[in-house]
């Protein structure tokens, strides 16, 4: 694997991940993270589409009219979408179940509309792939972060099987219901941000402008 | 190729070769896949009719068992009106199998249900089925072991999709189960707990008189017929009373279980 494919594989992850530095798909990222294994398939789902998504529109992206180049880019991703959310119900019902719509909203998730914008009616078709498995990742490591966080804080489980029992089944955890709330994906996501942007100061963003030196206080009363 | 990639004829030619492209797509994996996707959809619903009567335990059961145990069931269908069984010449006038009939279709459905005024819809359903699918197990002497029956009300979000089990003498509770509700996790979704779900059995539906008698009691659920309602969730308890109540009612399976179970 060249240099470039590398970068452009793994620098989404860490480096420029959709969630953290971009804040995008932070949508789905609060909704079906609650537990590990809904939000590892929904990953699977997203890094399938992004992927995909970014191939074809990268191999058309010469011969795409401009007055109707959104409605292209939308119809692939949306005919992308109704195929996995169908595979998801013939494969894995119980967990296409739990993620119900969210499937479905993966159409309209920022990350997949933004890669295709941004890098496939750029580049190559396989270059656009792997920025699609790499973006596709970043998302993953934060939803999987996410969800094994608030498993085990919100129900004492991860994957299903039980770390700390529970009072209501009799061993000696109170469950945190607030981890099972929506809000709570905002506070993780808020110390991942926090922990990335320490770890790499190139991501903090710079003052919009810059705060005057106090003036001297003069003749005052 | 790129000087005329903007002309009018070349992006009407993109947008139809594209669009008959994907559509052969979707529709190919919709029709390959859905005798897949029924198959789950059944097995969803005959575990769920198991895990109220109380046979199916998630730990220690697969979707393997399922198909054994759920055939000990005898389906067939009511028609709530009369509280009789459909009759075979009946079932093939309408077009209705009890293996197949879905109450969720019919109750869009013109012919299978009716629209319920505001006065009569205690359960907030709008439309309800003209006949319904009761599931049952009999002993060796004929009678009524188990009856499974569907059950449905509107919770806090969205109508809540249950099944709930009785035993033979019609007024016993023996199980509760959701298959599809949209209620808050953690709080009015925790009507799926087997926990909460395990203070069902063997409460009494009917009062002496004869009346829906169930209730969930906020703190309570020592009585005969209480439950102790949800903490944090009082509008989802009272959205699983309220179907309980319409649906054991004269509405409901009411005239159902006085001409077929009690008498």
């Amino acid at each position: 694997m060249s240099e470039m494919s590398k970068t452009i594989l793994i620098k989404p992850i860490f480096k420029e991940n959709p969630i953290a530095l971009q804040v995008l798909g932070v949508c789905s990222a609060l909704a079906v993270t609650t537990s590990v294994q809904v939000a590892l398939v929904m990953a699977i789902a997203l890094t399938t589409v992004t992927a995909f998504s970014n191939m074809f529109i990268s191999m058309l992206r010469n011969h795409m009219p401009s007055s109707i180049r959104m409605i292209i880019q939308m119809t692939i991703i949306a005919s992308l979408v109704i195929l996995v959310d169908q595979l998801l119900k013939a494969f894995a019902y119980e967990v296409s179940k739990q993620l119900s719509v969210f499937v479905g909203l993966i159409i309209t998730n920022c990350i997949v509309m933004g890669r295709a914008e941004a890098f496939a009616m750029k580049n190559p078709p396989g270059l656009s792939f792997l920025d699609g498995l790499g973006n596709g990742a970043g998302y993953s490591f934060i939803l999987v972060t996410l969800g094994a966080v608030r498993e085990l804080i919100g129900s004492g489980s991860i994957l299903g099987v039980t770390l700390l029992p529970t009072v209501a089944n009799g061993g000696w955890y109170q469950p945190n219901g607030l981890m099972l709330l929506a809000p709570s994906a905002f506070f993780l996501i808020g110390f991942i941000i926090w922990i990335i942007r320490n770890r790499d100061n190139s991501q903090v963003e710079r003052n919009e402008f810059t705060m005057a030196s106090h003036t001297v206080e003069k003749g005052a009363h | 190729m790129s000087s005329n990639v903007n002309s009018v004829s070349y992006t009407i030619r993109v947008a139809l070769v594209l669009c008959a492209m994907c559509s052969v797509l979707i529709s190919g994996a919709a029709v390959l896949l859905k005798p897949m996707q029924t198959a789950n959809q059944i097995l969803d619903r005959n575990r769920n009719i198991l895990i109220a009567a109380g046979l199916y335990d998630p730990a220690v059961n697969t979707n393997a068992d399922v198909q054994s145990m759920f055939e000990r069931f005898n389906a067939r269908i009511v028609d709530l009106d009369t509280g009789a069984y459909l009759t075979d010449e009946q079932m093939s006038e309408l077009g209705i199998d009890p293996l197949t009939y879905s109450e969720s279709a019919a109750r869009n459905d013109p012919v299978f249900s009716t629209a319920l005024s505001a006065e009569d819809d205690t359960a907030n359903i709008r439309r309800r089925v003209r006949y319904a699918t009761v599931y049952s197990i009999e002993n060796p002497d004929g009678n009524y072991e188990t009856l499974v029956l569907p059950v449905s009300g509107f919770g806090l979000w969205g109508i809540m999709y249950g099944y709930l089990a009785i035993e033979g003498d019609g007024n016993t509770i023996r199980g509760i189960g959701f298959y599809d509700h949209k209620e808050t996790p953690g709080l009015g979704g925790e009507i799926s707990n087997p926990m909460w779900q395990a203070q069902w059995p063997g409460k009494q539906i009917f009062d002496t008189a004869g009346d829906v008698a169930f209730q969930l009691v906020k703190g309570g659920g020592q009585g005969e017929s209480e439950v102790d309602a949800l903490s944090g969730a009082t509008l989802t308890s009272r959205g699983v009373e309220n179907m309980i109540a319409f649906w054991l009612g004269q509405r409901g399976f009411g005239s159902f279980l006085t001409n077929e179970v009690k008498g």
